[in-house]
């Protein structure tokens, strides 16, 4: 099982011994990890609650709290993982565009290792969630905006620097009384120039191309890439998942090398689960601590800086 | 806008003068950097602020020797040139001590089997250090607490990753600025050094003053194809400082780089070609007040990755 709690969705899925894909779910995060991946791991217990889970990798940005939760045997940041998944999916893969909701990345493979990554530094104009907010504001749903940008045939020039200025720019061209899609392509082609000068700046990026993460779903965004890079674009088709099925990959490796797993079943989503978060006065670092309680046990506790608190 | 240094300078300078600093040391320079600008526009924000404290500037020899003199007789309360050498080689030995003190505890954390244990060790000397008075007390702490990082137990036959941390020196001694990097790579197994500390930086400007150190000219030298002339601040050091740990085979290089630091952003456009000229990973991490550490420790876990992953296939192919 791999589960990947990013910012924006929650996914899990069950891989089998050859690395097949046998179960995904893809759920939103909502600010709410811990409710949410107890529903996900409800529904593979409802479902599969038969079969038997031989090992467990956690990764995303919520990859501790999940870790502990359902007690994992990998913890892997979603870099390694996207990457693993990725050369599962096309051994000969060179670059990996990720899009996710908060961040997005590039990885550079030579002959099957990560030889260069980068990631978005300080601006989020790039990612699923601006995109998210756009389709909101206009009114769409985000499955059919990057339709729409298919069917535009000038599109207008929007500044793909920062969210705040392009959707400024934006509501000026809507205004002016563009078409919808052609502002939609607009922004399409926006984003994928700031992701290749922001992220992608002084990378060689070669073929093939794969392109994961939420906003692959987007086919603007896909012809965009497609056009800026004049490559080929290819979309893996669990594109949404790649992450956790990285992390799966990965604890399935663990599992055979270590022989046991510390998963703790699927039992795990009638637990109780309580968070209380500590203020620690030991020091003038005046950490946050977050103690999480399954029933009335203390299953961890961190946050500190000093390792006194943590179990 | 002011650089990231900056702000920190002033904070730093707060919480001395809350805790009873009344003197406030800090050299000056005449470089492209706005380090220059630092100690006169600190003056006037401290005055502005309501704090009476004396800055004394330290220039450089050469901007004059009168000067200089008075100013470190200010520092050092010595009466004689007799006195001013003493004291100046008690200060230059607590420094000393204090960096080798930092460098046993990196040693340690990257080979121990519990790490945590070295953390307790080192925040517990932290907290002393703040209840203590004199020269003499902080040597035997820094004594006792070496003595009790050697007791910790070690993972045997390990050969840890080697990473080298470059870049602005201010950025990569704070913990508190770099989000205690060297920590986190330790906790990762990895063994870390920085291409400055207080005591290299003493070692090229005073110790040897004119000609510089010995390390430091080195890095000139392996920094001139890319870099002939200084740009200010520590970015022709950190350009011969990537390249120095290539050639000591580390592993890899991480450059930490204030937000808005001219020098560094400069090094940073040149350490790309650096990178793939000498076949070695450099990683580039742009610090400024975020406290949220979730993105800073994928990239250094994903960092640490990629240079194992390396390494596997060199030693296999």
């Amino acid at each position: 099982m791999g589960i990947d709690v990013g910012s924006v969705s929650t996914n899990l899925v069950l891989i089998d011994e050859q690395d097949n894909l046998v179960y995904k779910s893809y759920l939103r995060t909502q600010g709410r990890p811990l409710d949410i991946l107890k529903k996900g791991i409800k529904e593979i217990s409802d479902q599969y609650g038969e079969y038997k889970i031989a090992g467990v990798g956690a990764t995303g940005s919520g990859r501790y709290l999940a870790s502990v939760l359902v007690g994992a045997d990998v913890v892997k940041n979603e870099i390694t993982c996207h990457a693993v998944a990725a050369l599962a999916n096309n051994p000969e893969v060179k670059t990996i565009i990720e899009i996710g909701g908060q961040d997005s990345k590039i990885i550079i493979i030579e002959d099957g290792i990560v030889v260069d990554f980068a990631m978005n530094t300080v601006c989020a104009a790039g990612t699923g969630s601006f995109l998210d907010r756009q389709a909101l504001r206009l009114n769409m749903e985000i499955s059919e905006f990057g339709r729409i940008a298919l069917n535009s045939s000038n599109p207008v020039r929007i500044a793909g620097r920062c969210a705040v200025f392009a959707e400024s720019d934006m509501i000026h061209k809507q205004q002016l009384g563009h078409n919808q899609e052609d502002i939609v392509k607009g922004l399409c082609d926006a984003l994928v120039r700031n992701y290749l000068s922001n992220v992608g700046k002084g990378k060689t990026i070669k073929s093939p191309i794969l392109f994961q993460g939420g906003v692959a779903a987007n086919e603007g965004i896909r012809e965009s890439f497609k056009m800026e890079l004049g490559e080929e674009i290819y979309v893996p088709r669990n594109f949404d998942v790649m992450g956790a099925i990285g992390a799966a990959i990965l604890s399935r490796e663990e599992v055979s090398s270590k022989g046991y797993t510390r998963f703790k079943g699927t039992d795990i989503y009638k637990q109780e689960y309580k968070v209380k978060p500590i203020d620690c006065n030991g020091c003038s670092n005046l950490c946050e601590i977050l103690e999480i309680r399954e029933n009335d046990e203390v299953l961890a506790r961190y946050g500190d800086k000093c390792g006194k608190w943590s179990l | 806008m002011m650089c990231l240094p900056f702000k920190m300078f002033i904070g730093n300078y707060i919480e001395s003068i809350e805790r009873g600093a009344d003197t406030i040391v800090i050299t000056g320079s005449c470089g492209p950097c706005r380090f220059g600008l630092y100690s006169l526009v600190q003056e006037d924000i401290l005055k502005d602020l309501g704090y009476d404290v004396d800055l004394i500037v330290i220039d450089a020899l050469r901007e004059g020797y009168r000067e200089f003199g008075s100013n470190l007789r200010k520092i050092t309360k010595a009466r004689s040139l007799l006195g001013l050498f003493k004291s100046s080689r008690l200060a230059l030995e607590l420094i000393k001590r204090a960096d080798n003190l930092t460098d046993i505890s990196n040693y340690i954390r990257a080979h121990a089997i519990d790490k945590t244990q070295v953390n307790m060790i080192m925040d517990n000397f932290y907290k002393a250090s703040l209840e203590i008075h004199g020269a003499r007390q902080l040597m035997d702490l820094i004594d006792k607490t070496e003595k009790e990082l050697h007791k910790v137990e070690l993972i045997k036959n390990y050969d840890p990753i080697r990473i080298g941390i470059i870049g602005e020196i201010y950025t990569i001694i704070e913990p508190f600025v770099n989000l205690e990097i060297e920590k986190k790579l330790g906790q990762l197994g990895v063994l870390v050094d920085k291409s400055l500390t207080p005591t290299k930086w003493l070692e090229h400007h005073v110790m040897s003053y004119p000609l510089g150190s010995k390390s430091e000219r080195t890095k000139y030298k392996l920094a001139k194809p890319y870099l002939s002339t200084m740009v200010g601040g520590h970015g022709r050091e950190t350009i011969g400082s990537a390249i120095y740990y290539k050639n000591m085979g580390y592993d890899g290089a991480i450059q930490i780089l204030p937000l808005n630091c001219m020098p560094e952003i400069v090094a940073k456009s040149i350490l790309k070609n650096v990178s793939s000229d000498y076949d070695f990973p450099i990683m580039t991490l742009v610090v400024d007040e975020m406290t949220g550490e979730a993105g800073y420790i994928t990239r250094l876990e994903a960092f640490v990755d990629l240079v194992s992953k390396r390494r596997e296939k060199q030693t296999i192919g």
